[in-house]
Order: C-alpha cells, then structure tokens, then sequence
C-alpha cells in the first residue's frame, strides 16, 4: 500500500540548511558592516577635527612649504600657514580649535573703525585704511605662545601699538590701555556664545603698550588677516599668553586704573592681570614645556617667551609669582 | 554561531572603529595642528563614553528585560580601560616625556590630573578581577562590591573633564548628566529596596 503524505510545503521549497546558515551569515555580516558604518559616522560627527576651512575668496595660502624656512625666525622655522589659520581659540566663534576657522567667515570687517578715547588729549575714530596709511605695517615675526601649552612662530604683519597710542597724546592720568572686540552680532556677524561675557576685554600697563614689540596686526605671511585670527585688525603682545591678544579690536580707551579683563573676571583664581609667560609659575597647567605646532614632543619654554631681553625691565622690582 | 556570540563580536568590532579612525587620520595627517593634543583629548573621552555605556547595562537591562545585555558589560569596561590606558600613555608620553619627576609634580600641583589618576587608578583593580576565574575566587558578592568601584571612575572621570576644560563646561556637564541620572538609578533602586523590607515590620 502507498501512503501518500500530504504535501503542503514542496521538498523542494524547503530551504536547504546549507542556505539557511549562509542567508544567515550574510544577514550578520551585513548587520556588522552597517554598524560599524554608523559607529564611524558618529564618530566623525561627534568626534573628528573639521580642519578644513571654507578658503576664503581671493586668498589663497601664500607660499609653498618651504616659505616657511624663509619666513622663521633664526633656528625656528614658522609655523604653517594652514596651521596659522585653521587652529585658533577666538570664542566668539566657538570653544573648539576648528570652528573658529569655519564659523568666523561671517565676520564682517569692511568698513571697519578703530575708536582711541579715554584719558587722550586727541580722541580720534580710524578708519583702518586710515590706520594703515599712517602706520604701514611691517613684517614682524614672534613665538605666539598658548596658556593651553602649545605655541607657533607666526609672521605677522602689524605696526607699533604704541605709535598710535602716542599720537592720541596720552594725559598724565592714564596709567593703562583697556581694548574691546566688536560685539555686534547684526552689523558684523559676531554670534553671541555664552562661553564668556562679551565684549571680549583685554588690557596692558601703559608702558606695556609703548613697548615697540606691542604690536597691532593686519596680517600674516604677508597676506590680510582671515576672519579666525582677528581680522581686521588685532594685539599682538609676543612676551605674553596668546589670550592677551585681542582679536578684531574696535576700542583703545586709556584709563587711569587697571582693566578689569574678560579671564581675570571669568577664572580671578587662575588668570592674572599681566600674563606673561613665565616657565616657573603655573597657570590652569605646568607651564614648563610647550607643544611648538607642526613639532614632534616639547620644547622648554622661556621667561618672557624669549623677550626676557626685551621686555624684563618693565618688571623690575615686581614679585613675577605674584603679579601673575 | 550563537546569538550572544555575535553580539559580542559586533560590540568588539564597533568600539575598535574609533580607534581605527584615529589611526586612519593620523596617518593622512587629518588630525589638526595638534595631532597629539588631539589623540589625548579623543582618547579620554572614548573611555568617558565606555564607562557610560557600562554603566547604562543594568538600568536598560531591567528597563528592556533584555537579560543578555549583561554579558556585554564585561567587553564594555574593558574597553573604557583600555582607552583610559591609552589616554594615560598620551599624556605620559606626549605632554611628560616620561619624565617621572614632572608628573609626580604634576599630581600633587594640578588637582585635575590628581582626579585624572585617581578615576584611572579606580578601573585597575576592576580589569585585573574581570576574568571569570576571579570572579570565582571573590565570590559574587565581593566581587560586586569591588566592582561599584566604577562609579567612582565614572564621577571621577568626568570630575576631570570638568576641571580641565578653560569656559565652555557644556560637554562635562553633559557628560555629568548623564553620569548623574545613571548613579542615581542606583542610589534609588537600593534605597526602595532596603526601605521595602522594613516597612513590612510590625510597628
């Protein structure tokens, strides 16, 4: 007798064991290659520097690698331009390094006026054509030292701040120079973060000010400044921590009492008034050594960033750990 | 291959991407002006990141009732130590040039790397008991115990973040958070279960 068994499902519709463990497999393998995609792309947003920066129009990096021998300092070669301009702290555009190079091509810096007021016998507002025509700026290349622990050699080009201050004619009474960043979010499109208190505020001794390193940049390797290291126009105080470099400055104002300056009112417990950089006094961190960018390991950091020459004797008789 | 099987081959696989990538970039020189700031920086907040993840195991576990996710805990601390260790070595290396002398200073002088060690002194002991045999030679309990030690890790690891970073706190308060609503799960399942008992108690 043939017994027939009902048929529902055809043996030949049965999948195969073989097929089902490799159907299987494929499904793992694709399941495993799909997350491993997501987890890189979370990482790249989450995680990854953005260095690229929007090159901004008509300004092309100047100069191949080797300008950068050409443009150093003797012994120390200048930092690249790309480097220069792609790792900045300017916190009106962001806490990270990168953003400020992405983010601060909203800054407006045509026309651009630079008020000298406060305790002057010449109160003037420059137009920075003006500015320049005056005071043509110069190549002038210094250690820029970070209170983050890392530093560059930048050739900027800039003229004497204290050929400016002196043309206002100071009064007797004025004992410091206080300077503002621009702080309009509609006129120059500079966003109002809540990392700080703005306007960004920073400020030298008068005869800080006068000394011929202070300088005020216009530019780097011989082009104009870019929006991310404080176009138009900004401080550059070589003996100091970069932070005293004020970027995109519209006010100078003479005063008789000292600044009360933007880290000094955020952190008073770790920033001082003076700043300079001194390897023995800890500031935030050991201050010791510093990462010199584009450098492999770190190099001694010296009083004064190197100016010791310079500029120590505006510090004559001063107690330098505690006049921080 | 079994299921929990895969899934800790997919775990392991995903938290070496990273890793990868750091490597990747690094070598077409895409990790900024400061690579090895950059790769101290990553490093510490991938261990951050792990330390999380270990510790999201038994609230999703009991929130799920995904009962296996437990057996994913042991892969996940690992990794928060070992890119802890590779966070250490960065800045043993890159910041101190294994200069004993300035990081014994260091400690004693920064109170961030003081909490930085302590967070990675805590997840010592833990790796070194992760091994079955030595949860065997503990015994559950003890080596339960022992092993709340990541919670300090974790409060003190992102204590670290916090005190390091120069005005921007958003990313350690976040972390904080985070951390925060974590630990305090616990603090809340202990507290219901030892006042349950108690109010059973004849008056």
């Amino acid at each position: 007798m043939l017994i027939k068994k009902p048929d529902d499902v055809k043996s030949s519709e049965i999948t195969d064991r073989k097929v089902y463990l490799s159907r299987r497999s494929f499904m793992r393998g694709a399941a495993l290659l799909a997350s491993t995609v997501a987890t890189g792309f979370l990482y790249r947003e989450l995680l990854s520097p953005q260095v690229e920066a929007p090159s901004p129009a008509g300004r092309a990096a100047p100069g191949p690698q080797s300008a950068a021998k050409q443009w150093g300092l003797p012994g120390e070669e200048a930092t690249a331009y790309k480097d220069i301009t792609t790792y900045n702290n300017f916190y009106e555009f962001g806490t990270d390094k990168y953003s400020p190079a992405r983010r601060a091509q909203s800054l407006i810096t045509r026309p651009w006026t630079v008020s000298v007021e406060g305790l002057v016998n010449k109160p003037k507002v420059f137009d920075l054509d003006e500015l320049t025509r005056l005071f043509p700026p110069e190549d002038r290349i210094y250690r820029h030292r970070c209170v983050e622990g890392w530093s560059m050699v930048i050739p900027w080009l800039g003229f004497p701040l204290g050929e400016l201050i002196k043309l206002a004619e100071p009064q007797g009474a004025a004992k410091y120079v206080a300077f503002e960043t621009a702080n309009d979010p509609k006129g120059r499109g500079i966003p109002q973060t809540d990392a700080l208190s703005w306007p960004y505020v920073e400020g030298l001794r008068l005869d800080e000010a006068l000394h011929p390193l202070a300088t005020l940049a216009t530019g780097i390797y011989g082009e104009a400044l870019l929006p991310q290291n404080g176009a138009p126009v900004r401080l550059v105080v070589p003996w100091k921590y970069g932070f005293k470099g004020i970027k995109s400055v519209v006010r100078i104002t003479l005063v008789e009492r000292m600044p009360s300056t933007t880290w000094v009112k955020e952190v008073p417990s770790v920033y001082g008034f003076f700043s300079n950089v001194n390897p023995e006094v800890d500031v935030l961190r050991a201050q010791a050594t510093e990462q010199r960018v584009g450098d492999w390991g770190r190099r001694r950091t010296l009083p004064f960033n190197g100016y010791a020459e310079q500029v120590a004797h505006l510090y004559d008789g001063m107690d330098l750990s505690y006049y921080v | 291959m079994k299921e929990i099987k895969f899934y800790k081959l997919a775990v392991f696989v995903n938290a070496l991407v990273p890793l990868a990538l750091l490597g990747w970039d690094w070598r077409r020189g895409q990790l900024g002006a400061n690579p090895l700031d950059f790769v101290t920086r990553t490093t510490g907040t991938l261990t951050l990141v792990f330390l999380v993840l270990t510790l999201a195991v038994t609230p999703l576990r009991k929130w799920t009732g995904a009962q296996w996710l437990v057996r994913l805990r042991r892969m996940l601390g690992l990794y928060a130590f070992f890119y802890g260790s590779l966070h250490l070595l960065c800045y043993v290396w890159f910041d101190k040039w294994f200069d004993l002398a300035a990081m014994a200073e260091d400690v004693a002088r920064r109170r961030f790397i003081l909490v930085g060690v302590l967070a990675f002194t805590s997840m010592v002991p833990l790796a070194v008991t992760s091994t079955d045999r030595m949860i065997k030679r503990l015994g559950g309990k003890r080596w339960q115990k022992l092993h709340r030690l990541t919670y300090l890790a974790a409060a003190a690891g992102v204590f670290h973040y916090y005190l390091l970073v120069k005005a921007d706190t958003r990313k350690p308060l976040a972390f904080a958070a985070v951390v925060a609503v974590l630990l305090g799960y616990r603090a809340y399942v202990s507290y219901t279960k030892s006042s349950a008992p108690l109010s059973l108690k004849p008056r």
